[in-house]
């Protein structure tokens, strides 16, 4: 079996971003293992806009963001496996993958960074009544058969959940000359980015049916219609709100559920509300040397955020190879359920770190406030809004929590 | 002119078929649908039952009993997978432990070996995760678990290896009889036939109708069912039945062959026989009862949720008789039907000998098919074997799954062959785990076009107007 400093598992933008950081801080025995036949992940099928702007200064399509990394990839040498599939990690770190040439073949890691994405909840989650026809597809599946393979899977269209994939279809389905009937949202509000309801609904006319949902679909061989209804405040289908809406594809974008499949088999410790690792600062997950970061870690609003959170995966897996010692973690953070989440959920107190969460609904004139367990606010902020479709992040100086062993995010107002 | 034909490639019309191959015999399986196995046989509880439920003396309880028997042998001689997990009856309270012991009774007469009735104790000590208000089992050691469509590919590809012929998108119309033989119109084709056998599940009724038999009507009677991930599939590893009373059978749990867990189903007569819709009552149905037998079930983790139609027949037993000569019917084949399948075809050949078909033993026939060896099962030394072999087998196309370009492949050029993407699925699990399909049904629709030779936008989810894709970008929709 080959020994290997450091292994990235997806050569999307995180894969490419860690490799590079990777580098940069000195690793040299360094491989991107890629199921797809390029890299650049999802990011090949975002053919819009919009990509870039924290990170280069300017928007960029997908495929030229992803374009960007590939190249600083090329450039240091970085080697890639394309077209191979990892087919499980030990706890131990040693990686089994399949390709076509070299059939199924083991590495042994020093360091192994996650980087393996997120994929649609599929319509079987959601248990939508009514017949089981062709022309039921997730945003992104229809995105692929436009976008890359050049075909079109629907000319009437209704979109149920209003995930930022689903918000650029409609756009897109649009363009394409589809008709996009509507956008059903269960929740009262979006899920998506205000940028794309805006720019992909708003600028088409494309009606946003907040608190509604789809509660029946029809047709027999292809999709006929959907029935949708609107929902009262449990989420519960009110019955006399029913309205038939006839259309020939049904496209879902109700979600995205990081792939940690991978990290199961290596039996990283997940967070139960990312469904992603818990990890700390350094993005190192509780197996030391196995680090996660991007949409494997939890669901970013913006590549460049994930390219931001690669950087410290890649820049701490060098560490970790080099043998240098971590920063001590000794702070667990906590949330209160409006708060829903955080990543990291372990820190260091020898330096700053940035904490991201996210929340559990829509909130207006709010305070975020972090308390240690001693009961002393450590952070305060008032925000006017924040919402469960837009991360947001506060920067923690450990100066104000020096004694603390526990940390409390919650949302005050 | 054939021999035999066999109306409707399910399960039953499936293993007859595979039957009769045995013999010098000319056979034809005709199917209106786009693929094999698409009826109850695509949409049942996948489960052999041990055969304690059906009354004693009846043609279900008779062939249940002997199919349950048989199953593993066919299964091995398939190649299809077949678990002998284990069934459990669970009961709350006295009025059910009274209908288990009945059962338990019933059972025992119908020939059931090891049955054995179990207090709450033993119960939990089987299954730790039943319902801790559960008070009282009974445990039939025998029950198993299969899957049905692949069993019926297994069986009518083993036919086909043997001989017999399949004809797909071919409904049957007309039947008429000319100088002792039947013409049957199948689509745009007729086909002769000496002998029919009437396998259509729920048309049974229409096709003996065609012949002049009105002598019973099948109903269909839904069945809704929730299947959830892997992660929850072993749960239990038996399959867990509620006590029947009169509000019906109840909701199981079980564990199927591929990792799953299944619950459901729902029971619900109905009139229309193509309405395979599930409804919101039913869905809630299945996942509150489920919920009250086995702790811990996270509906969360839902696979997908479907809808059955079984064939009920007017009788309350399996109807199987010769209404006139040379015309068979398989009709009523509700639950135990796919236990008793085995039985059933046996049953089917004894008829069809009786009223003067000859059975001669054909040379060279093979009762073995190659299993449709997963990539995912295999150990690291068997992968590098297929991959040199092959090295398709070294690209995973369904990521969810673990399945192969090689194992599709294989699977799209072996009897009986599939032409959509539900076949596919069915066959090779692609598309069936929990993305359904997001990532890796672009590509099969790019290998299903390939191999088929048609255009990309001429392939179907399973046929008929199922389209995947209205065709180019830029160009008129």
């Amino acid at each position: 079996m080959k020994n290997i400093d450091l292994v990235i598992i997806g050569g999307g933008p995180a894969g490419m971003s860690a490799a590079v950081a990777a580098y940069d801080a000195g690793v040299r025995d360094l491989l991107i293992l890629e199921r797809d036949s390029h890299l650049g992940g999802i990011l090949q099928q975002c053919i819009h806009n919009g990509f870039g702007l924290h990170r280069f200064g300017e928007e960029l399509t997908g495929p030229e963001y992803a374009y960007r990394y590939e190249a600083m990839v090329k450039e240091r040498g970085i080697p890639a496996k394309l077209n191979t599939m990892v087919l499980d990690i030990s706890p131990e770190k040693v990686i089994t993958a399949t390709n076509t040439e070299e059939g199924v073949f083991q590495l042994r890691a020093k360091a192994i960074i996650l980087a393996m994405g997120c994929r649609e909840r599929s319509k079987g989650a959601l248990n939508i009544a009514g017949t089981r026809p062709a022309g039921i597809y997730s945003a992104g599946t229809a995105q692929k058969f436009v976008n890359m393979k050049g075909y079109m899977p629907g000319k009437d269209v209704v979109i149920l959940g209003s995930g930022d994939i689903g918000l650029i279809m409609a756009r897109r389905m649009t363009l394409e000359g589809a008709k996009v009937h509507a956008v059903c949202e269960l929740m009262p509000y979006s899920g998506g980015l205000a940028r794309n309801i805006e720019q992909c609904l708003h600028d088409f006319g494309i009606p946003l049916k907040l608190s509604h949902t789809v509660v029946e679909i029809h047709g027999k061989e292809r999709v006929t219609g959907v029935t949708i209804a609107k929902v009262d405040e449990r989420r519960r289908p009110i019955p006399e709100t029913r309205e038939y809406i006839p259309c020939d594809t049904l496209l879902l974008s109700v979600g995205l559920i990081p792939e940690n499949e991978l990290s199961k088999t290596a039996k990283v410790p997940l967070d139960r509300v990312t469904n992603g690792a818990v990890v700390d600062q350094d993005r190192q997950t509780e197996i030391p040397g196995v680090f996660a970061c991007g949409n494997v870690l939890h669901v970013h609003d913006l590549v460049d955020f994930v390219s931001e959170e690669a950087d410290i995966a890649g820049k701490s897996a060098a560490d970790y190879v080099k043998g240098l010692d971590a920063d001590a973690v000794n702070v667990a953070l906590h949330t209160d359920g409006k708060v829903r989440y955080t990543v990291p959920q372990r820190i260091t107190k020898k330096k700053d770190v940035t904490v991201f969460f996210r929340v559990s609904d829509v909130f207006r004139n709010v305070t975020v406030k972090v308390t240690d367990n001693a009961g002393n606010v450590v952070y305060s902020r008032k925000k006017l809004k924040v919402a469960p479709g837009e991360m947001e992040s506060i920067t923690l100086k450990p100066d104000a929590f020096a004694d603390a062993t526990d940390l409390y995010f919650e949302l005050e107002g | 002119m054939y021999d035999v034909a066999v109306i409707g490639a399910g399960v039953i019309g499936g293993m007859i078929a595979r039957k009769l191959a045995a013999y010098n015999l000319g056979i034809v399986v005709i199917e209106k649908k786009h693929d094999v196995a698409t009826g109850a046989t695509a949409a049942n509880s996948a489960i052999v039952h041990a055969g304690f439920d059906a009354k004693e003396g009846s043609l279900k309880a008779k062939l249940n009993v002997k199919g349950s028997e048989m199953m593993a042998k066919v299964c091995e001689e398939l190649g299809v997978k077949y678990r002998n997990n284990g069934s459990l009856v669970i009961g709350f309270g006295e009025e059910d432990e009274a209908t288990l012991k009945t059962l338990y009774e019933r059972g025992v007469k119908n020939g059931v070996k090891n049955l054995k009735l179990l207090s709450a104790a033993e119960l939990q000590a089987l299954e730790p995760n039943i319902s801790k208000n559960a008070t009282c089992a009974l445990h039939a050691p025998t029950g198993s678990i299969v899957c049905p469509y692949e069993l019926t590919f297994a069986a009518i590809g083993n036919a086909m290896d043997n001989g017999a012929e399949l004809m797909l998108d071919s409904e049957v119309t007309a039947i008429r009889e000319e100088n002792g033989h039947y013409v049957i119109t199948a689509g745009n084709a007729t086909v002769e036939a000496c002998y029919i056998v009437n396998a259509a599940g729920l048309y049974t009724d229409t096709i003996a109708g065609m012949v002049g038999d009105k002598s019973f009507t099948v109903h269909p009677r839904r069945g809704e069912y929730v299947l959830l991930d892997k992660e929850m599939g072993t749960l239990v590893s038996h399959t867990i039945f509620r006590t029947p009373s009169k509000m019906g059978k109840g909701i199981l749990v079980s564990p199927t062959v591929d990792g799953n867990l299944l619950t459901g189903p729902t029971s619900v007569d109905m009139e229309d026989k193509e309405d395979k819709s599930t409804t919101p009552e039913g869905l809630g149905r299945v996942m509150k009862e489920a919920g009250e037998n086995v702790e811990g079930i996270r509906f969360g983790a839902t696979i997908t949720s479907f809808c059955g139609l079984r064939a009920v027949g007017s009788t309350g037993d399996f109807i199987i008789n010769i209404p006139r000569h040379g015309f068979v019917n398989v009709a009523g084949i509700e639950s135990p039907g796919l236990s008793s399948a085995p039985a059933i075809a046996e049953y089917v050949a004894d008829l069809l000998a009786g009223d003067g078909l000859k059975l001669e033993p054909k040379a060279g026939y093979n009762p073995r098919r190659e299993a449709m060896h997963a990539f995912r099962e295999m150990s690291m030394d068997e992968k590098n074997a297929v991959i040199a072999k092959d090295p398709a087998y070294g690209r995973v196309i369904c990521r969810c799954e673990t399945v192969t370009e090689g194992e599709i492949l294989h699977a799209i050029r072996t009897n009986p062959k599939p032409r959509d993407l539900d076949g596919v699925k069915r066959r090779t699990r692609a598309q069936m785990g929990r993305c359904q399909g997001g990532f890796c049904s672009p590509y099969i629709v790019e290998m299903l076009a390939k191999e088929m030779n048609v255009p990309y936008e001429a392939v179907t989810k399973f046929g008929g107007n199922s389209v995947v894709n209205f065709g180019r970008t830029k160009e008129e929709i």
